[in-house]
């Protein structure tokens, strides 16, 4: 193998253009992108999906779809044009200079191949083979701080966590040791405590590789805490560039300004005013866009932006923005009040009372506690926030609630002080329709056969008990209720986007005007401007009609915004419960803690990490004594290990599961606390 | 075009996108232009119109004896020339389309239906009744057609309709294991708990619910059992068991002139076996583009 020359950009695109063909026409994509990645450089790039983020990373590549075309510019990867090579260089410059990782490490593994033989083969493509080839991919293996490699390489991908499997997917990539690095949301489907594992370890191996980065995402604070440089997308245009720390504190460009304002910050919530969004719609591709495409959105746009393309103005110091008045970007207007009469507490009876739930399942003859002694109590118009891992028993525990799934005897769930039945089908009428969910994925909620009237009339129906008249008017109303207008009712989900397509959904629970709406992740697959709009409008709601939502979501910043009390699960044990403000702001359980610790924070305040070793136990055999001890970064001693702590009231309201008493956590957290809450 | 007209808190709904086709019009378009496809709808429809006008347009009379010309090989004015009877083998091949064109694809929707709802139980409910049900099934469909027919036949005595039920119900089972499976992949979407949270009947929830989500894999499953339906039908015409005489139906022709071939009087079969294939492979060839059409 030859040296590859190392030019002083690993990547640069000149005035790249690409286009999708849809319906016989050239749809453009991308416009005149132009963008440098020197080495050694990790260069971020955001935007909602649909703005030609993940395009970029293919068309570096040359692997567009079968309808894409890169319809002008270039592409230049080490020095060398992409766009000129045969299919044997291009073949050669894949495998040799630029690799990628892709967001769902599932789908990039093979699954019927081990991961020793997949790892392997790369290094055979360049002529290693036998005994080198298996030490070269065991060495890959213990670069990614996967501790067992041997182990592993014996392994079929589906044996291993959703982390495990990207970290090694990270080693292939970096297997052929590429000169480029493109990471397209490679932590997006992950737990936010493997995701923090993962971006550690990429940092890390930033500093050991001289590789250049590529590192696509949507969530603004994971590239601030990857990235030198950042490049913001919008429809196929670079609407701002900068450094990092520059574009994320001093934006220039509305666009840039908007998006960061969507995001609930600082431990913002529901009653220190809604959230910001961005009104519009992102221009659909190929789109005619006159003037700056952002106009339309722009509470700032004059003529002069409706009929004037702003260039990419370069303001120094490597800052670029695309807007004529990006000296002013930042007077962007908020579109929503920035502050909302807030509800006066109540002391109303709890809506909802659940006593000592359990929920066990058989797992190949083993008992699974997937719910084990969960007491919880909520007034009406609260929000309980649930938190936890993945397999942590948030979902179980609401499946519970619905009478989805039958609890095992003895627990108890109250409802307005009477008994719910265990299971749906006993439940009366009114109880069924006193407790609905708005789901994660809005295209499995939705019957993709049935139009939005017939989902919502049927719904009224069924739960409002209406019928002829009263319930045209009641759906009428209804669908104002979450902004959604008549010419909504009659097309069928496909043909909405996914931020009304969960409108619909939150209307559909809405129906039967219940008490309690749970809402599992019902953001989670939505931008952050559509997140944003949801998350007021269930907000809204709440405030209007005095309704309580249990609220799922590993996203800890929206749970904040919207919860009044927190139960943090793990392996299906409450850990903590009490107040928002309490488990947030602490001294909390170290799991809590943990989990805090991991959420990658836009302004880059955090100090000391804490990360969770290992993986998360199977609940078919969950440790002895405290649950959390195998993990605990803060384990006191063979107490952790053999007795399980009581919930032991540390405040008013808050408990805490823990052997360490409230006031030594309170003085172990302190020096953190100051440091995780600026002013 | 501007923004600040809109809610306060909220970013104006889109227009729906009607510009995209729907699912089914997506279909539709993938079918025309599908060569397979068009080539099946071609001989299909060509029998099927044999089937339907043929009586009106053919040369003689396909029932009519003419002892005089009796055997008479394949010439101008008898094409496929005639049978031992003297009828034309032409004629006959024409309107014999009818009968199996009848009995095929009722059975086949028969077979549908009753497969659709079976397989719509045992998906939905699983447990208990589909550990059951599919046992059954499975047993069901490990007997030959022939058995069936024999034993029906004896049960009910010789007619079309008793094809048509021998058939429906033998094909039934294999529908209802595609739709079963389907029904299964369904029945753990959301909007089904959705159904479940309004106290939905199972009837509603399976029927209205997850019916219209499983309607491909039924149609596509549908057309590729109308082949084996012609095909089912044809056998048992030529085993004596289906379509009976006068019929010129293609089977039951076959079946007897099929000892003349040996004298050398191969226009009296060979025309009739043509029949049977080439609707059974336009049949076939119609199934693969609807097959291709759904899972593109």
């Amino acid at each position: 193998m030859t040296e590859p020359s190392h030019a002083a950009n690993s990547l640069e695109l000149k005035d790249l253009s690409v286009a999708y063909r849809v319906g016989r026409r050239n749809r453009a994509v991308l416009r005149n992108v132009n963008l440098t990645i020197k080495a050694g450089e990790a260069y971020g790039l955001v935007g909602e999906s649909g703005c030609g983020k993940s395009t970029v990373a293919l068309s570096v590549v040359r692997y567009l779809p079968r309808n894409g075309s890169i319809t002008g510019g270039s592409i230049a990867l080490d020095g060398k044009d992409v766009m000129k090579l045969d299919s044997e260089a291009l073949r050669r410059a894949r495998a040799d200079s630029v690799s990628m990782v892709y967001q769902d490490p599932g789908k990039a593994l093979n699954p019927s191949l081990r991961i020793g033989r997949q790892l392997t083969e790369i290094f055979e493509l360049s002529g290693i083979t036998g005994q080198a080839a298996t030490d070269k991919a065991t060495a890959m293996l213990n670069r990614v701080r996967i501790s067992d490699p041997v182990s592993v390489m014996q392994r079929y991908p589906h044996q291993l966590s959703g982390g495990m499997q990207q970290r090694v997917a990270i080693a292939m990539a970096l297997a052929n040791d590429p000169s480029m690095l493109i990471l397209d949301e490679p932590t997006t489907g992950l737990d936010a405590t493997v995701e923090a594992e993962v971006l550690d370890l990429i940092g890390q191996l930033r500093r050991e590789l001289s590789a250049s980065i590529l590192f696509i995402s949507h969530n603004l604070a994971v590239v601030s805490n990857m990235c030198d440089r950042v490049g913001v997308l919008y429809a196929g245009m670079l609407v701002e560039e900068g450094w990092t720390k520059d574009v994320f504190n001093d934006p220039r460009h509305p666009y840039t300004v908007a998006l960061l304002r969507c995001l609930p910050r600082g431990g913002q919530r529901k009653d220190q005013g809604r959230l910001d969004t961005i009104p519009g719609f992102l221009p659909g591709i190929g789109a005619n866009i006159v003037g700056c495409a952002f106009a339309d959105r722009c509470a700032l746009a004059t003529e002069r932006c409706r009929t004037e393309p702003p260039p990419l103005y370069d303001l120094g110091d490597g800052r670029l923005s695309r807007c004529h008045y990006h000296d002013n970007a930042q007077a962007l207007p908020r579109t929503t009040p920035a502050d909302v009469p807030a509800a006066p507490p109540k002391h109303a009876p709890p809506v909802l009372q659940v006593e000592g739930l359990n929920k066990t399942y058989a797992s190949h003859g083993h008992p699974l506690r997937a719910v084990k002694d969960v007491s919880v109590s909520l007034r009406p118009g609260e929000t309980l926030g649930l938190v936890g891992e993945s397999g942590s028993g948030k979902t179980t525990f609401a499946r519970l609630l619905l009478g989805l799934v039958a609890p095992d005897d003895g627990g108890s769930i109250e409802l307005e002080g009477k008994k719910l039945a265990p299971r749906l089908a006993s439940r009366t009428e009114d109880q069924v329709k006193a407790v609905q969910i708005v789901f994660q994925n809005p295209d499995s909620a939705l019957n993709r056969s049935h139009s939005i009237r017939h989902i919502l009339s049927r719904a009224l129906k069924r739960l409002g008990g209406l019928s002829g008249k009263t319930l045209d008017t009641r759906l009428e109303e209804l669908v104002r209720s979450v902004r959604l207008t008549d010419r909504h009712l009659a097309v069928k989900p496909r043909q909405l986007s996914g931020g009304l397509k969960q409108r619909v959904a939150i209307a559909r629970a809405f129906a039967g005007d219940p008490r309690i709406v749970v809402c599992d992740e019902p953001t989670s697959a939505l931008d952050v401007s559509v997140q944003a709009a949801i998350l007021n409008l269930l907000a809204d709601l709440q405030s209007r009609q005095d309704v309580s939502y249990i609220f799922i979501s590993h996203d800890l910043g929206v749970v904040r915004y919207l919860s009044d009390k927190i139960a943090v699960l793990y392996l299906g044990r409450i850990m903590e419960f009490g107040p928002s403000e309490a488990v947030f702001s602490g001294p909390h359980h170290p799991y809590t803690e943990a989990l805090l610790s991991a959420v990658p924070k836009l302004d880059r305040t955090e100090s000391s990490r804490i990360r969770l070793d290992g993986e998360i136990p199977s609940a078919a055999n969950p440790p002895t004594g405290c649950v959390f001890h195998t993990r605990c970064p803060r384990k006191i001693g063979a107490i952790c290990e053999t007795q399980e702590p009581q919930l032991t009231e540390a405040q008013p309201g808050h408990t805490i599961g823990c052997h360490i008493p409230y006031a030594e956590l309170a003085r172990l957290q302190a020096p953190k606390i100051t440091a995780a809450e600026p002013a | 075009m501007s923004a600040t007209d809109t809610p306060a808190s909220l970013p104006a709904p889109a227009a729906p996108d009607s510009a995209r086709r729907s699912p089914w019009g997506e279909v539709l378009h993938s079918l025309s232009r599908s060569g397979t496809f068009l080539t099946g709808l071609f001989i299909l429809l060509f029998w099927v119109v044999c089937a339907l006008f043929g009586q009106n347009f053919v040369p003689y009379d396909p029932l009519a004896s003419d002892i005089i010309n009796a055997l008479t090989p394949p010439a101008a004015d008898h094409w496929f020339g005639t049978d031992q009877l003297g009828r034309d083998v032409f004629s006959r091949v024409i309107v014999g389309s009818r009968d199996i064109l009848t009995v095929a694809p009722l059975a086949t929707i028969l077979a549908t239906i009753a497969g659709t709802a079976l397989g719509l139980v045992i998906g939905y409910f699983r447990g208990i009744v589909d550990d059951i049900v599919s046992r059954v099934l499975e047993a069901f469909m490990a007997i030959p057609v022939v058995i069936i027919a024999l034993l029906a036949i004896v049960a009910l005595g010789t007619s079309k309709i008793t094809v048509i039920v021998v058939i429906g119900l033998s094909f039934a089972p294999i529908i209802a294991r595609t739709v079963r499976s389907a029904v299964l992949a369904e029945r753990e979407l959301d909007y089904v708990a959705a159904a479940k949270l309004r106290h939905e009947g199972a009837l509603h929830t399976m029927f209205v619910e997850i019916l219209p989500n499983v309607i491909p894999p039924i149609l596509v499953e549908t057309t590729v059992r109308l082949g084996y339906a012609i095909f089912a039908v044809a056998t048992l015409s030529f085993m004596g068991f289906g379509i009976q005489p006068p019929s010129p139906d293609w089977g039951l022709s076959i079946s007897s002139n099929y000892g003349m071939i040996g004298g050398g009087f191969w226009w009296t079969v060979l025309f009739d076996a043509l029949a049977i294939a080439s609707l059974v492979i336009g049949v076939n060839l119609v199934a693969d583009g609807v097959h291709g059409a759904f899972n593109d």
